[in-house]
C-alpha cells in the first residue's frame, strides 16, 4: 500500500556522471548500480566479484557536497550492493571516468601501470577507484593509510607490493607548477571548495542544482521506494507503512536482494535526511545520529576513546564503512557486529522513535534475541547517546578474526573497569560472536565487582565468564576456541590495564 | 641459436619489463572479460539447479514451479543431453547433470535458461527435489579406513626404507593436517554459447584449456569437434581452477543454447562458484622417519591421503606430483611414498597452483622441522644436510638425476642477505623478554619440477601472420589469466624480427588457429609456447632472408634484422619496407610453429624416468610474531631469492614470484574451507573465506630474481617456468609461525600445527604444547 505523501514529492532521481546529469524517472529501487552500469549503460569496466561488498571489483566512487569541511566529498563505496535510487543527488564516478578523452591516463592509472599493478586485471578497476579516493582526499599516504584505503580490494594475483607502490608513486605526476586546473583530476589531496579546479567547480554547481530535497517516492513493478529528507517526514512514512523495510547503508540490506533474492516491496531510505547524519557533543554526551555513516563516527569516537582506533581501522572496509550507519550496524542486530560490545560497556542508549513519540532505552536492554530487538512495529532508531568517557575507567575492545582487515569477528570484546586503590569499583564487561546476541558478561563482571584487581581476581573471572557464555561452533571458530579466546582476552585487558611493558597485540608490532 | 641481439633498441624485447600488454585496458575498465562482450540478440541467462545432498539417490525432480516462473525459457535434466552427460577429461565420471545420483552438495541436477540472470537464479531455487539419502563419507581419513577410493593408490619405493629406518639412531613418526584451498580468482566461471549455422557453436569460455572446452562441448551436443569453436581472449585469473572445471560451465550453456536456438551465458555468482567448482586437495599426511645424530634422512615413509570428492577429475596426476616433490630438494635414499586418492562426497577437488606439488613439499618440510627440533638444532642446518648434492645424492625417488641443482648457491646467498643466523640469535633473546607475543623465523626451499608428468602434453603450436603494413598477428595455444603470457610471447617475437612490441598484436586463444592445444598450465606457457612461436617467427624470417637474398644479391649472413630494421649489404631499409618488397614479390609471410619438449621421457607405471625437463629452485626467510593468548598471527619479514632462469621479462616473472607467495601464505595462515557435518561448504564467498589482503603483505618484502642463472636446459632465451614454484616459498610462514609458538618453550619442544595456521590452530597448538610442558 502506498503511504499518504507531501504535495511537494518527487517521482524521478537525479544524479551526475560524466559531468552530465541523468534524470531516471522509472526506476527499479532495488536494482544495484552495478547493475544499472554493467547491463543498462553497458559500462562494463566495473566488475562484479562477489555481489556482497567483501572484494572491491566494483568499487566505484561517489561524490557529494558537505559542510564540513565545506567541500566535495568523494568517497569509494561498492557499487553491487548500492541501490540505485540512492545515487540521488550525487555525483557518480567510475573507472570510465578517470582518464582524459585525449587518452592520457589519470595519475593513478599511469602509476599502476608503471608499478606492474594488474596481473588480470579484474580487480584493477576497483582497486583504481580506491586508489583514486586516496589520491583525493590524503596528500602523501603512510603504509597504513594504503593499506586501509585498499582494506575493501582484494587481488589474487599481485601479492598487493606493486599496488602499494603505486599508491606512492601516484603524486609524482602531480607538480605545482604545470597543474592542470581544468582537469579536477588533477588535484590530489584536496576537496576544500575554494581549491578546487574548474571543472570540480562545474560540478559543484551541478550538484547544488540537483540537491536532493523534498520526499522521493518512486514505484516500480509493485515495489515502493521512499526517501523523505527530514526526520518527522520519516516517521509519518514509517507509521504509514510499518512494514516497510529501513534502508540506510545498504550494506546488509544489499546482500538480501543480491543473495538472497528477496523482494522488498517498500523500502524507506534514510541516506537524504541531514539531520539524521548529524554528529553532536554535550558536556555529558556524544550523539550520533543513526543514519551518520560510520566514516564519520569513527573519528568523532576516536577522538573520545583513541583506545577504540584498531577497531574501527578493523570494522569492515573503507567502501562498507562510508556506505554502512551506526545505527544500520545496531538495528540490524547482528550478534556479530563489532560496535555494539564497546557501545553496551560505554553505556550507550538509544533513542527510538515512533511517529511523535520517542522513547530512550540502554542499549544493552535493546537486544532480546537472535536477531531480534526491543523496537516495536513503525519504531526505529534516531539516535544513539554515548556518555563521554568517566577519567577513571579502563576502556578497551578487541576484535578476533581469521584476517584483520576487512573479516567478521569469531569473538570481540570489550571492557570498561574503573579502580579505587586496585578494587574494582565499575565494570561493565560485553562480547560479541558468543551468543544469539552481542551480551554482557554478567556473572564474570560480578566476579570483579569489589574485588582486588590481581591475578587472583582474573582467574576468578575467567572461571565465571566461562558461566557466562555458551557459544556456538561456525566457520569463523569453535566454541571451544572461543571460550578461550574470550577468557584470554579478559587476561590481555588485564595485561594492558596495569600499563606495563608487556606487548600484548601483534596487529600493532613492528608498526 | 637463441641469442639476443646485443645493444638492441626495440621496445619490448626479450628480457625487458615490459609492462603487461594489457595494463593500460587493465586500469582503464578497457579489458574485454567474457561478461563484458556485448551481448547476442534475444540473449538468455542460465542458472544450475543443484543438490542440497551430500549424497542420495533422486527420487524425483518436479520442475512445475521452475517452467512457470517469470521469464524462464528453458529448463534441462540430465535426460535432454543428446550426447555424452561428462565433462571429465581423464575418466567419464563426472556428469554435467546428474542422472539419478547425486554426490556432493551443489552438484548441478538442471540448469534454466530466462530472460535476466535475477529470473533465471530465482528459477533455480523453486525445483522440488525428492531424495533417498545414502551415507556420505566427507572427508580422507574416513575414506582410508572405509576403502573409499577414487583412483588405485600407489607407491613410489626408492631403497629399503623399512630396514633403514629401523636401524637409524633417531626416529620420529607423525601425523598432520593440511587444508585446501579456494582458487578464488576474481571473474567466476562463466561460458557464452551462441548458436552458428547448422547447428554448430561458437563459445565464450574463461578457460585454460578452450581445446578441452571444444571436445566437452562437441560432446555433450552430439556433435564433433569441428562443429564448435572456442575463444578466450582472458581470464579474471585462474590458477588451475579453470583448467578442468569450465568445461561444466560451457556445456550447460552449450546445452541449453542447443535448445533454445539463442545465445546463452551461463555466469557463477561467487556462493555458486565456491560451491560447484573444485579446489586444492586437503590432506592428511602420515610420515615415519629415521636420522642421524646431524640430521640427514637415512630413511623415510610418507603416506598421503587427499581428498578427491566425488570423481576423478584430475586427482591422478595431482597426487602423482605429490610424490614426485615429497623430495622437495632433499636426497632421499631410501623412502616409501604411499598416496591415497579419496573418494569422497564433496565437491571434486582440482588443479591448482603447484598441482599436488606444495601438499609433498609440505610433508617433508613438516617432518624436516621436526627433525631440527628433536636434535635441538636450527631446521636451517637439517635442511643443508639433507639437500641434493651436486654429482652424488642426486637422484630423485623416481630416479631423475637432478643435474641441474643451485640450491646450495640460493641458499647460501639468501642466509648471507637476510642475516638468518643473526636474527634468530636476536628472535630468541627476544623470545625470552616476552610473555604473550612471540616471533618465529624459517628459511625454506623450493625445487620444483618442470613439464607436465603426462609427457604427451607438452607439446604447442602458435600462428604468426605478418601484414603488408609489417604489422604482426600473433596468436598461441596458451591462455593469458593475467600471468603475462601474450606479453612474454610477444616479446619473444619482437626480439626474433627485431621490431617493437606495439607492432605486434596478441590475439584470443581460439580452437580454429591453433588446434588441439594443451591446457595452460603446469607452469608450462612461456615454455612452449614461447618456443612454438619463435619457431613460427623463424620460418616466415628464412623466407625472408631468403627473398632478400634473391632481390638484393647479397649472401644469406649479410641480411641482418635489428631495431626495427634490416640491413641488407651495405643498404639499410625499415622492417615494413622489406615486407612489402617481399609481399610484392609473392613471398608467403604467415606460419605455423610447432615445439616439444625435448629430453623428457617417463614411465607411469614404476614411476620413474624423467618426467621434468628441468628444476626451478627458489628460497625464502619469513618471520612472524604470534599471540599466544589469541593465535593472531603477523608476517613481519620476508626475503626471497628465486630463480627464473635469464628472465624473459624480470618485471612480470616479479610478479609472479610476489603473487604466488602471498598466495601461498594465504593457504597456509587465513585460507580455511569449512564444512558442516552434513557436508555443506559454509565457506563460500569473500565474506567466510579469507585471502590475504594488502596489509597481510609486510612492508619489508624483499624479492629478488637470481642473477646470471641461465637454464642448463635449452628454454627459449634460457628462461624458468615461474607460475607454480613461488607458491611454495610460502612454506617459510609457516615454519616461521611454527618456530614462534615453539618459542613458547624456548624451543625446548616441537609444537604440532596443522595448517592452515589459523589463529584457532595456532592457539590450539600453543595449549597442546602447554600441557605437553606440565607432564
Amino acid at each position: 500500500m502506498a503511504a499518504k505523501l507531501p504535495k511537494d514529492v518527487r517521482k524521478t532521481i537525479r544524479f551526475i556522471l560524466d559531468g552530465e546529469i541523468v534524470e531516471l524517472r522509472n526506476c527499479d529501487p532495488t536494482r544495484t548500480v552495478l547493475q544499472y552500469l554493467r547491463e543498462d549503460l553497458q559500462r562494463v569496466g566495473t566488475k562484479e566479484g562477489c555481489a556482497e561488498g567483501d572484494c572491491g571489483a566494483c568499487t566505484v566512487v561517489i561524490g557529494e557536497l558537505v559542510s564540513v569541511p565545506d567541500g566535495l566529498q568523494l568517497r569509494a563505496i561498492n557499487s553491487c550492493i548500492q541501490f540505485l535510487p540512492t545515487l540521488d543527488g550525487k555525483v557518480l564516478f567510475t573507472i570510465e571516468s578517470l582518464a582524459a578523452e585525449s587518452g592520457e591516463l589519470h595519475p593513478v592509472q599511469q602509476a599502476m601501470v608503471e608499478c606492474h599493478g594488474s596481473q588480470c586485471g579484474f580487480c584493477t578497476p576497483g582497486f583504481v577507484m580506491s586508489l583514486f579516493a586516496l589520491y583525493k582526499s590524503a596528500a602523501h599516504p603512510d603504509r597504513r593509510e594504503i593499506d586501509n584505503a585498499l582494506a575493501g580490494n582484494l587481488c589474487r594475483c599481485t601479492g598487493y607490493r606493486p599496488i602499494v607502490d603505486a599508491a606512492r608513486k601516484m603524486y609524482d605526476y602531480h607538480s605545482t607548477e604545470n597543474k592542470d586546473k581544468s582537469s579536477w583530476l588533477s588535484v590530489p589531496g584536496s576537496t576544500v571548495l575554494d581549491e578546487l579546479s574548474v571543472t570540480e567547480a562545474q560540478q559543484v554547481d551541478k550538484l547544488r542544482s540537483i540537491a536532493a530535497t523534498g520526499t522521493l517516492h518512486l514505484e516500480f513493478d509493485g515495489k515502493q521506494y521512499y526517501a523523505p529528507d527530514s526526520i518527522e517526514e520519516l516517521a509519518a512514512l514509517l507509521r504509514q507503512n510499518p512494514d516497510a523495510c529501513i534502508l540506510s547503508g545498504g550494506t546488509d540490506i544489499g546482500l538480501w536482494v543480491t543473495k538472497q533474492h528477496r523482494h522488498l516491496a517498500s523500502v524507506i531510505y534514510t541516506g537524504n535526511i541531514q539531520s539524521f547524519k548529524q554528529i553532536s557533543v554535550s558536556a555529558s554526551h556524544l550523539t550520533i545520529g543513526a543514519g551518520a555513516p560510520i566514516s564519520d563516527v569513527m573519528p568523532m569516537l576516536s577522538q573520545y576513546f583513541p583506545e577504540l582506533d584498531e577497531l574501527f581501522l578493523r570494522f569492515a572496509s573503507p567502501p562498507i564503512r562510508n556506505a554502512g550507519t551506526l545505527g544500520g550496524n545496531i538495528a540490524n542486530a547482528s550478534p556479530i557486529g563489532d560496535s555494539m560490545p564497546v557501545l553496551i560497556v560505554l553505556g550507550a542508549e538509544l533513542l527510538l522513535r515512533s511517529g511523535d513519540n520517542n522513547r530512550v532505552i540502554a542499549l544493552d536492554d535493546f537486544y532480546l534475541d537472535y536477531q531480534k530487538t526491543a523496537l516495536a512495529r513503525g519504531e526505529f532508531v534516531q539516535e544513539v547517546r554515548i556518555p563521554l568517557p568517566a577519567t577513571d575507567a579502563t576502556v578497551r575492545t578487541y576484535k578476533l578474526s581469521k584476517r584483520f582487515d576487512q573479516d567478521i569477528s569469531a569473538v570481540c570484546a570489550a571492557f570498561s573497569v574503573a579502580f579505587n586503590e586496585n578494587i574494582v569499583t565499575n565494570v561493565r564487561i560485553a562480547y560479541g560472536g558468543m551468543a544469539a546476541i552481542p551480551k554482557r558478561a554478567v556473572k564474570c563482571e560480578l566476579a570483579l565487582l569489589g574485588k582486588q584487581w590481581d591475578d587472583a581476581g582474573i582467574l576468578e573471572a575467567v572461571s565465571a565468564l566461562d558461566r557466562d557464555f555458551a557459544p556456538l561452533t561456525d566457520m569463523r571458530a569453535s566454541d571451544g576456541y572461543r571460550r578461550n579466546a574470550a577468557a584470554n582476552l579478559l587476561r590481555r585487558f588485564y595485561i594492558d590495564s596495569k600499563q606495563g611493558e608487556t606487548l600484548t597485540n601483534v596487529y600493532h608490532y613492528g608498526r | 641459436m637463441a641469442v639476443k641481439i646485443a645493444n638492441s633498441t626495440i621496445r619490448g624485447g626479450v628480457g625487458a619489463s615490459h609492462p603487461h600488454d594489457s595494463a593500460r585496458l587493465h586500469v582503464t575498465g578497457g579489458a574485454t572479460y567474457t561478461d563484458d562482450i556485448p551481448e547476442p540478440r534475444n540473449i538468455l541467462h542460465a542458472a544450475l539447479g543443484v543438490s542440497s545432498q551430500p549424497h542420495a539417490r533422486i527420487i524425483s525432480i518436479d520442475l512445475e514451479a521452475v517452467l512457470a516462473a517469470p521469464g524462464v525459457v528453458a529448463v534441462i535434466t540430465a535426460e535432454h543431453i543428446p550426447g555424452e552427460n561428462n565433462y571429465g577429461a581423464v575418466v567419464a565420471d563426472d556428469p554435467i547433470l546428474a542422472p539419478d545420483l547425486v554426490q556432493y552438495v551443489g552438484q548441478p541436477i538442471f540448469a534454466v535458461a530466462a530472460a535476466t540472470v535475477d529470473q533465471a537464479r530465482q528459477a533455480a531455487g523453486l525445483a522440488q527435489v525428492e531424495y533417498a539419502a545414502l551415507p556420505a563419507i566427507l572427508d580422507a581419513e574416513t575414506a582410508v579406513r572405509e576403502k573409499s577410493f577414487i583412483l588405485p593408490s600407489e607407491t613410489l619405493r626408492t631403497g629399503d626404507s623399512r630396514s633403514a629406518i629401523e636401524l637409524a639412531p633417531h626416529r620420529l613418526q607423525g601425523k598432520v593436517n593440511l587444508g585446501g584451498q579456494d582458487q578464488f580468482y576474481l571473474e567466476g566461471q562463466i561460458a557464452l554459447a551462441i548458436p552458428r549455422e547448422g547447428g554448430d557453436l561458437f563459445i565464450y569460455s574463461s578457460t585454460q584449456h578452450p581445446g578441452e572446452i571444444q571436445h566437452a562441448v562437441a560432446h555433450a551436443i552430439g556433435r564433433q569437434a569441428k562443429d564448435v569453436v572456442v575463444e578466450c581472449r582472458r581470464m579474471g585469473g585462474a590458477f588451475g581452477g579453470k583448467e578442468s572445471q569450465p568445461a561444466l560451465i560451457a556445456a550447460v550453456a552449450a546445452l541449453l543454447a542447443q535448445k533454445t536456438g539463442a545465445a546463452v551465458k551461463l555466469r557463477l555468482d561467487r556462493d555458486a562458484d565456491m560451491i560447484v567448482t573444485g579446489k586444492r586437495h586437503d590432506f592428511v599426511i602420515d610420515y615415519d622417519v629415521g636420522f642421524d645424530d646431524r640430521g640427514v634422512i637415512l630413511g623415510i615413509n610418507f603416506c598421503y591421503a587427499s581428498r578427491c570428492g566425488m570423481s576423478a577429475d584430475l586427482s591422478g596426476a595431482i597426487n602423482d606430483r605429490t610424490m614426485f616433490h615429497t623430495d622437495n630438494a632433499y636426497f632421499l635414499s631410501d623412502a616409501t611414498i604411499e598416496s591415497h586418492r579419496c573418494k569422497t562426497h564433496t565437491v571434486s577437488n582440482t588443479a591448482f597452483r603447484g598441482f599436488g606439488g606444495p601438499q609433498g613439499m609440505f610433508g617433508i618440510e613438516y617432518v624436516v622441522d621436526e627433525i631440527a627440533r628433536q636434535l635441538q638444532v636450527d631446521p636451517l642446518d637439517v635442511r643443508k644436510v639433507n639437500f641434493y648434492g651436486s654429482d652424488t645424492r642426486n637422484v630423485t625417488p623416481y630416479k631423475q638425476i637432478v643435474d641441474d641443482n643451485i640450491i646450495h648457491e640460493i641458499v647460501d646467498k639468501l642466509e648471507a642477505s637476510s642475516d638468518y643466523r643473526q636474527r634468530r640469535v636476536e628472535i630468541a633473546q627476544w623470545n625470552r623478554e616476552n610473555d604473550v607475543l612471540k616471533r618465529g623465523i624459517a628459511l625454506t626451499p623450493v625445487k620444483f619440477g618442470i613439464s607436465f608428468t603426462a609427457t604427451h602434453l607438452n607439446q604447442a603450436g602458435a600462428l604468426v601472420h605478418i601484414y603488408t603494413d609489417g604489422t604482426v598477428h600473433l596468436n598461441h595455444g596458451g591462455t593469458e589469466m593475467g600471468q603475462g603470457l601474450f606479453t612474454k610471447v610477444a616479446q619473444v617475437v619482437a626480439e626474433e624480427f627485431q621490431i617493437d612490441i606495439d607492432q605486434i598484436k596478441v590475439t584470443a586463444s581460439d580452437t580454429s588457429k591453433v588446434p588441439n592445444a594443451s591446457a595452460t598450465a603446469a607452469s608450462s606457457g612461456s615454455d612452449l609456447n614461447g618456443k612454438a612461436a619463435q619457431r613460427a617467427a623463424r620460418k616466415i624470417k628464412k623466407r625472408l632472408v631468403k627473398f632478400a637474398t634473391e632481390h638484393f644479391s647479397v649472401s644469406a649472413k649479410d641480411v641482418i634484422f635489428a631495431n626495427n630494421k634490416v640491413t641488407v649489404g651495405e643498404q639499410s631499409l625499415p622492417f615494413q619496407e622489406l615486407i612489402k618488397l617481399a609481399y610484392m614479390a609473392r613471398t608467403s609471410l604467415s606460419s605455423t610453429g610447432f615445439y616439444r619438449t625435448p629430453r623428457i621421457n617417463y614411465d607411469r607405471s614404476t614411476f620413474s624416468g624423467r618426467p621434468f625437463f628441468y628444476f626451478a629452485y627458489g628460497a625464502a626467510v619469513s618471520e612472524v610474531v604470534i599471540d599466544t593468548l589469541t593465535g593472531e598471527n603477523r608476517l613481519l619479514r620476508s626475503d626471497i631469492l628465486h630463480d627464473c632462469g635469464d628472465s624473459l621479462n624480470p618485471a612480470i616473472d616479479l610478479g609472479q614470484v610476489e603473487g604466488g607467495f602471498v598466495q601461498g601464505v594465504g593457504w597456509l595462515t587465513s585460507e580455511e574451507l569449512w564444512w558442516n557435518q552434513d557436508g555443506v561448504l559454509k565457506t563460500h564467498a569473500p565474506s567466510t573465506y579469507k585471502i590475504p589482503t594488502s596489509s597481510d603483505v609486510p612492508d619489508d618484502l624483499r624479492v629478488e630474481l637470481l642473477a646470471d642463472s641461465a637454464n642448463r636446459e635449452k628454454t627459449i632465451y634460457r628462461s624458468k617456468a615461474v607460475g607454480e614454484p613461488p607458491l611454495m616459498l610460502a612454506l617459510s610462514v609457516f615454519h616461521a609461525i611454527k618456530d614462534a609458538v615453539a618459542g613458547v618453550t624456548e624451543g625446548k619442544r616441537s609444537p604440532h600445527l596443522d595448517a592452515p595456521a589459523t589463529p584457532e590452530t595456532i592457539l590450539t597448538s600453543i595449549e597442546n604444547l602447554s600441557v605437553g610442558l606440565d607432564q
